[in-house]
């Protein structure tokens, strides 16, 4: 038989929910030691094993990397491909994205446009081999326009995978920069027509402006998938040369070298290219308005 | 809506804009075209149509990747992984919404981060420690590889889902006598329901697609469909062409048959969101 | 060619007409508005009013009609070339530039000089009082302060009209009624034509010149506040300025506007608005003007339901013998189930035509 007390302290279970940890709180966990052990602890642990080479050093692995062309050219053709690609995916997302936001029924259109991204890359390289091969449909239709008077070669070299990646990505830079550009309140641009501004000037002082912090985390976004090319670099490109990207380096000191120390080292170094090419554009961002586009109400 | 001038200069952009977009489609539909078209040629050298048609490679390709054993693979790994990822996920995501506890800024970032750092980054380390822990290759190793992904997916849609419910619903439920257990069912989970359906379709449809993960954990016998495909792809030379597009047809009917049971309850943009920071609205 | 302030007369639209698919959003809309006047467009949501508003900023194309500025014919032009000043709803002010550059926006896509673009500007900010808020951006400020900027940002180009769409729904009663006034004040000092979006009809009393009342995309009734205040044309519009009181009754007589009406077996005396035909009418007055009198002579019966203090008298509700609700007023406080005899104001009320 307990009576009330009533002189104690909260118990440690009220005290605990007030700061929001209760039972309920505790369905994280599970979550939590899913993302911790599959996530953080094989990427600590591919730190450390980065730094423990079959040599013995510290920097074995980093140095072997740095020293050998045949492994640090990756990070320049990598990014030889995924520059360009993310730039003239985001140059032309932005206009076609500006004229879908104004079309009621926008759903066809985006259908068609995830289909890339829902097929995946495998798929969209094995049809590129066919589609753009010297046989192809492309290139007998370019002959018949008499664009090209013999077929150009458009597989298994840097091209392919290029339009590889632009196929894939498009749609994604797309339908990113068009969310961002609906997330702007119409009543801007109606407001800067009363004040006498044409389309160019809208887009100039209204749009561009606001845009340009969405345009950025999208450009991150779209060239961190591009950075890490995988399949149609080997499938559509020349993996031996031209087409080396790092992450072929990667699983190639992983499942045919079988040293996995190598390979997290690479993936270490292929992490901190991404890292880096993305501060920089962040950086740049801060530089612009970095707001609520909304037109606030205090 | 402000109505745009038609000047000749503006009438001429938009016809460019539209040339480049319907541009890039017939090329996309040329792709998946040319794709099919060679699954079902008898000969397909050097014309522009294939010689004949036939069914046949589908045959072969049927036994000689053993699409049948590859499928019901695929399948177990893809429903696992859309199982487990709600059993996980939903209930961490109610967590998320409806408690404010110190350290959530630490999870949401590393809820975040599987969906903003590509799959092979992550997945070489990933593969590296489940080989090491002898996990590789195996089914559960791949599920497990695959769930990294779509766990944080799941939370970061459901979390919006659940914040618009309102919490005195819930509150309302416990005056009136249910408990926690008799809440969840008769009060939460109808009101749930539709995004829960929508979220684990999308993650159905992203798994079947998703190579990387897969590729660098799988063994022979844990391959999935688009793993297979990759190899067979790769190892162009020894088989026929049409066998191979066989198979990737069959890919890609897999594929368009849950987009299109996924989009009667989706937004295509939802495919893409979730990927990036919240618009600034 | 942007019309200039110094110049012009009058605003007209004719005819106009706007129709989203099978709906008609606006219907025929004539209207003449001078120079100087500062005119309300009045009407429940969905009336139209907004739509009417897009339509004369160019914002929304009309689907017939002609707009003139003067003589010259503006709804060929596109928005940018009208030359109006708009105030939003929600403001719109361009959340990445300063106060100063918002307001300035306006005059800089004109190409007006630099320094004449910043005198003008300050003059502005001087006029709604934000001179040390200049240098923020709009999500430093308060509503309030965001609305004085969204007015300067429009009254800064001189145009020869300002459009305004319920511009303080989104602030407190209090601040409300304030920037009333300055609205009235710059408008005085502008000289130009204001038309005024609002559901508010207190509002629109309170500041407009001219009234035009707006149901489902017609105009139902053009007049000065004391026009539409005491002698609203339809019986809809009376409702909507505020005669709750719906009185089914049977007319006796009449002669030119004077009538005498049955309601429930008491003659009252009205004032007509229509022409209508048949006996069936239905009279309407304001709570106000029906008073819970001490005598029976001459008021409807009817049984109290339920009394709430105001101060100076008492506002009751109660029920006419023929089911009617009624809303009166009383100097005391009279016990639900009580009966009291309510007396109208013959002046005060006005009778309509039954069927609608």
């Amino acid at each position: 038989m307990s009576s009330i007390d009533y002189h104690s302290n909260p118990g440690l279970k009220a005290r605990l929910a007030a700061r929001g940890l209760d039972s309920v709180t505790l369905l994280v966990l599970p979550a939590m030691a899913l993302l911790v052990g599959l996530f953080v602890y094989p990427f600590l642990y591919g730190l450390w094993l980065s730094f423990n080479p079959k040599d013995g050093s510290l920097l074995g692995n980093y140095f072997k990397f740095f020293s050998d062309p045949f492994l640090y050219d990756t990070i320049g053709t990598t990014l030889k491909l995924a520059v360009p690609v993310t730039i003239l995916n985001l140059v032309f997302a932005v206009p076609v994205a500006f004229r879908v936001r104004l079309m009621k029924n926008q759903r066809l259109l985006t259908t068609i446009l995830v289909l890339p991204i829902t097929l995946g890359t495998v798929l969209v390289a094995e049809g590129m081999l066919n589609y753009l091969g010297p046989q192809g449909w492309a290139n007998r239709i370019m002959m018949l326009f008499g664009i090209i008077s013999s077929p150009v070669k458009l597989t298994n070299n840097y091209w392919g995978v290029m339009l590889s990646l632009v196929i894939t990505g498009f749609p994604f830079t797309f339908l990113l920069t068009l969310s961002y550009i609906s997330g702007i309140d119409p009543a801007l641009e109606q407001a800067a027509a009363t004040l006498g501004a044409k389309a160019r000037a809208r887009f100039r002082y209204i749009f561009l402006p606001l845009l340009i912090p969405g345009l950025a985390i999208t450009f991150c976004l779209s060239f961190v998938q591009a950075y890490s090319v995988f399949p149609s670099a080997v499938l559509l490109g020349a993996p031996a040369g031209p087409t080396r990207v790092i992450s072929i380096a990667a699983y190639q000191a992983a499942f045919e070298e079988y040293d996995y120390s190598m390979a997290s080292a690479i993936a270490m170094i292929m992490g901190v290219v991404q890292l880096a090419v993305v501060a920089a554009v962040l950086q740049i961002r801060n530089l612009f308005y970095r707001g609520p586009a909304g037109g606030a109400k205090g | 809506m402000v109505s745009n001038e038609k000047t000749v200069g503006s009438r001429l952009w938009i016809f460019a804009v539209w040339a480049t977009t319907i541009f890039f489609i017939v090329n996309l539909f040329g792709i998946i075209g040319a794709v099919v078209t060679s699954s079902f040629a008898t000969r397909w050298l050097r014309s522009w149509f294939p010689d004949g048609f036939t069914t046949k490679w589908y045959f072969s390709a049927w036994a000689e990747f053993q699409l049948g054993d590859v499928l019901l693979v695929t399948f177990q790994i893809v429903f696992a992984v859309v199982f487990l990822s709600g059993l996980i996920g939903v209930p961490a995501a109610y967590a998320m919404a409806r408690r404010n506890f110190p350290g959530k800024q630490i999870v949401l970032l590393l809820l975040l981060l599987p969906l903003l750092v590509p799959p092979v980054t992550f997945g070489i380390p990933l593969a590296t420690v489940l080989y090491k822990s002898g996990l590789g290759g195996t089914m559960f190793g791949v599920i497990l590889a695959n769930l990294v992904p779509t766990v944080p997916f799941v939370i970061l849609v459901m979390i919006p889902f659940i914040e618009q419910i309102d919490p005195r619903v819930e509150a309302a439920a416990r005056v009136f006598g249910a408990g926690t257990f008799r809440m969840f069912i008769h009060v939460l989970l109808p009101l749930l329901l539709p995004g829960v359906l929508a979220s684990l379709l999308l993650v159905l449809v992203r798994t079947i697609a998703m190579f990387e993960l897969t590729f660098l954990t799988a063994g022979p016998t844990s391959q999935t469909l688009v793993v297979a495909l990759y190899y067979a792809v790769f190892a162009a030379g020894v088989r026929a062409v049409q066998s191979i597009d066989a198979m990737a047809v069959v890919y890609m009917a897999t594929t368009l048959i849950w987009l299109v049971i996924a989009l009667r309850f989706v937004n295509p943009t939802q495919m893409v969101t979730r990927a990036k920071q919240h618009p600034a609205h | 060619m942007a019309p200039s302030l110094s110049s012009f007369k009058m605003l007209r639209l004719d005819g106009v007409s706007r129709d989203f698919g099978t709906v008609n959003a606006l219907r025929d809309l004539t209207l003449t508005i001078e120079r100087g006047e500062f005119v309300a467009l009045l009407g429940p949501s969905g009336c139209g009013k907004s739509t009417a508003l897009n339509c004369i900023a160019g914002l929304l194309p009309t689907s017939r009609g002609a707009i003139f500025l003067d003589d010259q014919r503006l709804d060929i032009l596109p928005t940018e070339e009208r030359g109006f000043g708009m105030v939003f709803q929600n403001y719109a002010l361009f959340p990445h530039m300063t106060v100063r550059d918002n307001i300035g926006f306006g005059l800089k896509m004109r190409g007006i000089p630099k320094a004449e673009a910043a005198a003008r500007v300050e003059k502005a900010i001087e006029t709604v009082r934000l001179g040390t808020q200049a240098h923020k951006l709009p999500g430093q400020l308060s509503g309030g302060q965001q609305q004085r900027v969204a007015i300067a940002r429009a009254i800064v180009v001189e145009p020869p009209l300002v459009l305004m769409d319920e511009p303080l729904s989104n602030l407190d009663a209090k601040l409300r009624l304030e920037m009333r006034q300055e609205i009235r004040r710059i408008h005085a000092g502008l000289g130009s034509i204001t038309i005024y979006v609002t559901h508010d009809q207190d509002e629109a009393l309170s500041l407009a010149d001219r009234i035009v009342v707006l149901r489902d995309g017609m105009i139902r009734q053009v007049g000065t506040p004391e026009d539409l205040y005491a002698r609203p044309a339809h019986l809809d519009v009376a409702e909507f300025m505020g005669f709750r009181n719906r009185i089914p009754a049977k007319l006796k007589t009449r002669s030119g506007d004077a009538v005498a009406i049955d309601v429930s077996g008491v003659l009252l005396q009205g004032i007509a608005r229509e022409d209508f035909t048949g006996d069936d009418v239905i009279a309407a007055i304001r709570p106000d003007d029906l008073f819970a009198g001490d005598t029976h002579e001459g008021g409807i019966p009817a049984i109290v339901e339920a009394m709430e203090y105001r101060g100076r008298d008492f506002f009751g509700s109660a029920r006419a013998k023929d089911g009617t609700e009624l809303f009166f007023r009383a100097a005391r406080r009279h016990t639900p189930g009580e009966t009291v005899a309510l007396i109208a104001d013959p002046a005060r009320l006005l009778v309509y035509g039954a069927a609608q």
